[in-house]
């Protein structure tokens, strides 16, 4: 598998996510500066977290103008297989490639523990490994998660099979006491309609070892790795 | 002929000034006289301090860079060296919080990159006013803002700290930094020029007029006036200091430094001075070629501007392009502003005309030394727990898990990303945060520590006591502890009983680097922490790193399953002068603090250690605030399982037996609690049976069972709800 990690500058965890990569592959992943002319050919284009451009005009609103984003949407128009984490998300939300936006957490604080998360949906490549109605314990790490979609919109991802996470209670509730951020409807993580682009606030990369506290994402790089081998 | 002194000395005495005429042989300009206040400020010069910090031990066999460069060093076997230090913001965090604090962060790292290394972890130690004065919330809730939104921004981890609160702090917050970070034991980056006619070169962010004259600020104490400081307070941006770690480190790849150093305070005037001063050589800077954002700025205001995110480099003269084109990609200035000279001297230019042409050397090699007078603590009464209200165990524990010293911080740290880096192995909560190192199974084991009510009372024994509780903490996840930094927050140097505590904190700490070998590698000081005549107490904070030779060797401190043995190790003497009991549940804060053994203390913790290592105990914690029944609560809840206790004879009275605070002590989980008592008492070390692990409460006691629901909304509940009332208002 060849995977291309796009690096803007304030990207923080592509290292995180290129070591969940290679132990679930055994293949490391390419690190592609935003600034590099062409974006290499890949089997799957990352989007990682931090705070690209500083997130000082709205969280990944001027990463998603930069010129490689043109040919991520090109891709993943094409159909390669795109996961946008965290501040990847905030990206591809404001590149138009997924619906919706993240608000600033309704606490008003940043929030960095572990989270319960529901498996909505288990027919992608991202979550095949998984059963709908897994609950996994994943860790956020953000201030600007907080999911928003008209109602119209929320409708039509609910409809379409496009709600891939939702946050919950340990006990698989989707209910405002499992609701971490204030998202719309506990909405975690939604696919685009081919189901072929992924967004998450949580962070799955953070989640693949068990001296790390937990190991809820690693099915998700072992169904990538598996799918794209 | 009598000497005319100008109106404004910036913060020198007149015999300082005396002094800067002597070395001048003239009258100092402007410029230049700015120079000779910053470099001689408290905070820079260490002029009160360096005395007495030059007493503690400072080598070792790993030590590969003591205090004197940016940060310490420190070899960790198979090429590598962990990089550390701590440094105080304490000031600007009291005048704008956020940014305060933020700055802070934002230096530290600087210091610690700068040298080479790529940080991979932060950690913080917090001191607030009483939780009932009306700037307490404004200031915590700013400040663990400011760290949280610099650190997350830069991804680095936070990974530890501590937070007090007391009265003592109401007009002067402490906010101190640390950071840790990795290199290559052979790529080691120093300040020391080299090399004359080579460039000096400017990297980072552009120069404003934001912070000038902080090291001075830093270097008075405050009063009513504090709020018209802030323009002395520097303005972080993350973002920038992220871009400018990626290309530092990207350049130091290459061959092209020679010699580089931050711009941390007193900016480009304490840089370039201390790197040509440690060089022995001379520096000439054309002042028009710094980058600035801001129009019409003086030679003055450059040489003093704080303005964050830069650093100062020499290169290699050939290398010059290489550099530009890494700072290019990055998008940040890089500017050859001068040269090395030969001359000894630091010349200025501003618009064509020399502002400043000062020797080098004198400015460090001269600056003031001062052994102020200072006044032994006087002995406080040693208590006898006989003359300290017995509570039931139920109301004292609940009451102490609750308080604000003791209350969870979970409030804080989960507003800081602890886990950026994907390395964070124990989590903020335990004992000390375990750092695995990158394709390694090795990891570091990171705490900062100081109990301030302990340095009141007795400096000698409170100095020691911040030395040995990191030593303790770092052994209690199984780390081997190999060196410290020191952040020595304290009130005004020139009133003698401020210098003894000083003096005696040094002499406690000394004598505990020295009996553990765990020497000092950097540290920083902060003096004149005081408010209109009124100093905090004593805050010698210690930041401790262990190393830890195997990730899957560690421990923490939850119960891990029922029916284990819960043993303690080290001798329960039922210390309560100067405990949290005595001033929490009994109202007063006098007596002696528990006395150290340095010996026991070695003898216990190198033996706990051998037990993690040796995986013969299942959890273990040490103990410290509130003494043995709060160390058995927060292990019962960070593993969500209760305990039946069953206490041994005690010598003492109950309530000194739960909650003295005697030193050396460790509690342990195993599955064989024979087998382990045996061991322990064959090395001679006193250690008892308490009770098993198993149920949802704490049973045993006399009175109901302690349910762990209700210790854990005691213990969660406080600091939320004190921080939401400040958002209802």
């Amino acid at each position: 598998m060849k995977a291309a990690v796009i690096v803007f500058p304030g990207s923080n965890r592509e290292h995180d996510v290129v070591d969940a990569l290679n132990r679930a592959s055994g293949s490391k992943p390419q690190l592609v500066w935003h600034g590099e002319g062409t974006l290499p050919k890949a089997d799957l284009i990352v989007l990682p977290g931090g705070f690209s451009y500083g997130d000082y005009l709205r969280t990944g609103a001027i990463a998603a103008h930069s010129p490689i984003m043109r040919e991520v949407k090109a891709r993943a128009d094409k159909g390669t297989p795109v996961i946008g984490i965290c501040n990847g998300f905030q990206v591809l939300c404001e590149s138009g490639l997924l619906p919706g936006v993240l608000l600033r957490n309704a606490a008003l604080k940043f929030i960095c523990r572990n989270v319960d998360l529901k498996v909505e949906n288990s027919d992608s490549l991202f979550t095949r490994r998984y059963n709908p109605g897994d609950v996994l314990s994943v860790p956020v790490a953000h201030g600007d998660g907080n999911y928003f979609a008209d109602n119209e919109t929320l409708d039509r991802l609910e409809g379409e099979g496009r709600v891939a996470f939702r946050y919950c209670t340990a006990e698989g509730a989707v209910t405002a006491e499992g609701n971490a951020n204030g998202s719309a409807r506990n909405i975690a993580g939604i696919f685009n309609a081919r189901k072929n682009v992924l967004g998450m606030m949580p962070h799955p990369e953070n989640a693949t070892d068990p001296r790390l506290g937990s190991t809820s994402g690693k099915p998700l790089f072992d169904a990538i790795a598996e799918a794209l081998a | 002929m009598t000497t005319t002194y100008p109106n404004d000395l910036m913060g020198l005495s007149r015999e300082e000034y005396d002094r800067v005429l002597a070395i001048m042989g003239r009258e100092p300009s402007h410029t230049e006289l700015g120079i000779f206040s910053v470099m001689w400020s408290e905070h820079c010069s260490y002029k009160s301090s360096k005395k007495w910090l030059k007493t503690l031990p400072t080598t070792g066999p790993r030590v590969i860079c003591g205090p004197g460069e940016n940060a310490g060093v420190v070899d960790i076997g198979e090429g590598q060296a962990v990089i550390f230090k701590m440094e105080s913001h304490n000031h600007p965090s009291y005048i704008e919080p956020y940014q305060g604090a933020a700055t802070g962060v934002g230096g530290i790292l600087r210091d610690v990159f700068t040298m080479g290394a790529r940080p991979i972890a932060n950690l913080n130690a917090l001191r607030f006013g009483d939780p009932s004065h009306p700037k307490t919330r404004h200031l915590v809730a700013g400040v663990v803002a400011g760290i949280g939104g610099y650190g997350n921004c830069v991804g680095v981890p936070t990974v530890g700290g501590e937070t007090n609160f007391h009265a003592s702090y109401n007009g002067n917050c402490l906010v101190n930094a640390m950071t840790v970070g990795i290199a290559r034991a052979d790529r080691i980056f120093y300040s020391a020029a080299a090399g004359p006619g080579n460039p000096v070169v400017y990297v980072g962010a552009k120069t404003g007029r934001d912070g000038i004259h902080g090291a001075t600020m830093a270097s008075a104490e405050f009063n009513e006036d504090a709020e018209e400081k802030r323009p002395t307070v520097q303005v972080g941006d993350p973002f920038t200091e992220k871009l400018l770690i990626e290309a530092c480190l990207e350049l130091m790849e290459t061959d092209a430094i020679v010699a580089i150093q931050d711009m941390g305070a007193a900016g480009l005037t304490s840089s370039s001075v201390e790197m040509a001063g440690k060089g022995n050589l001379g520096i000439e800077l054309n002042l028009d070629l710094v980058p600035m954002r801001e129009e019409a700025m003086s030679a003055y205001e450059i040489m003093l501007s704080e303005s964050q995110e830069r650093m100062l480099m020499v290169l290699k003269p050939d290398r010059q392009e290489l550099a530009q084109r890494i700072f290019d990609k990055y998008e940040l200035d890089c500017v050859t502003i001068g040269t090395l000279t030969t001359t000894g001297r630091l010349v200025l230019k501003r618009n064509g005309k020399v502002e400043a042409d000062m020797p080098v050397q004198p400015i460090s090699e001269q600056a003031p030394q001062y052994d102020r007078p200072h006044m032994a603590t006087p002995r406080k009464p040693q208590i006898d727990a006989k003359d300290v209200k017995a509570v039931d165990a139920a109301t004292a524990l609940t009451k102490l898990m609750g308080c604000p010293d003791l209350a969870s911080r979970r409030w804080i740290w989960e507003q800081y990303d602890y886990l950026v880096r994907g390395h964070t192995v124990q989590r903020p909560g335990g004992d000390a945060a375990v750092v695995r190192l990158p394709d390694s199974q090795k990891g570091l084991a990171l705490v900062v520590d100081c109990t301030p009510r302990y340095c009141v009372a007795d400096p000698e024994m409170g100095g020691m006591q911040a030395v040995v509780e990191t030593w303790r903490n770092i052994t209690a996840v199984g780390g081997l502890p190999i060196a410290i930094t020191d952040n020595m927050n304290f009130g005004n140097p020139e009133r003698p009983e401020i210098m003894g505590q000083f003096v005696g904190c040094i002499d406690g700490m000394r004598r505990a680097c020295e009996a553990l070998d765990y020497p000092v590698v950097s540290g920083n000081v902060s003096l004149y922490n005081e408010t209109n005549g009124q100093a905090i107490l004593p805050a010698p904070v210690i930041g401790g790193v262990g190393l830890i030779a195997d990730i899957d060797r560690t421990a923490s401190i939850g119960f891990k399953a029922a029916g284990e043995d819960i043993i303690v190790i080290g001798e329960t003497l039922g210390h309560l002068g100067a405990s949290l009991y005595l001033r929490e549940i009994a109202g007063s804060e006098d007596g002696a603090p528990p006395a150290i053994d340095l010996a026991a203390e070695r003898h216990n913790g190198d033996l706990v250690r051998r037990l993690i290592t040796e995986g013969k105990v299942t959890a273990c914690h040490d103990l410290s605030d509130g003494g043995l029944l709060v160390g058995l609560a927060e292990m019962a809840l960070a593993g969500n399982l209760g305990a039946m206790l069953s206490l041994p004879n005690m010598l003492v009275p109950m309530h000194a037996f739960l909650f003295g605070e005697d030193q050396g002590r460790y509690i342990v989980t195993t599955t064989d609690g024979a087998h382990l008592l045996q061991t322990i008492r064959g090395e001679g070390i006193a250690a008892m049976k308490v009770g098993t692990t198993g149920g949802p409460a704490l049973t045993g006691l006399p009175g109901a069972p302690i349910s762990l629901a209700s210790l854990r909304q005691a213990h969660e509940r406080w600091l939320p709800q004190f921080m939401s009332a400040a958002d209802a208002a």
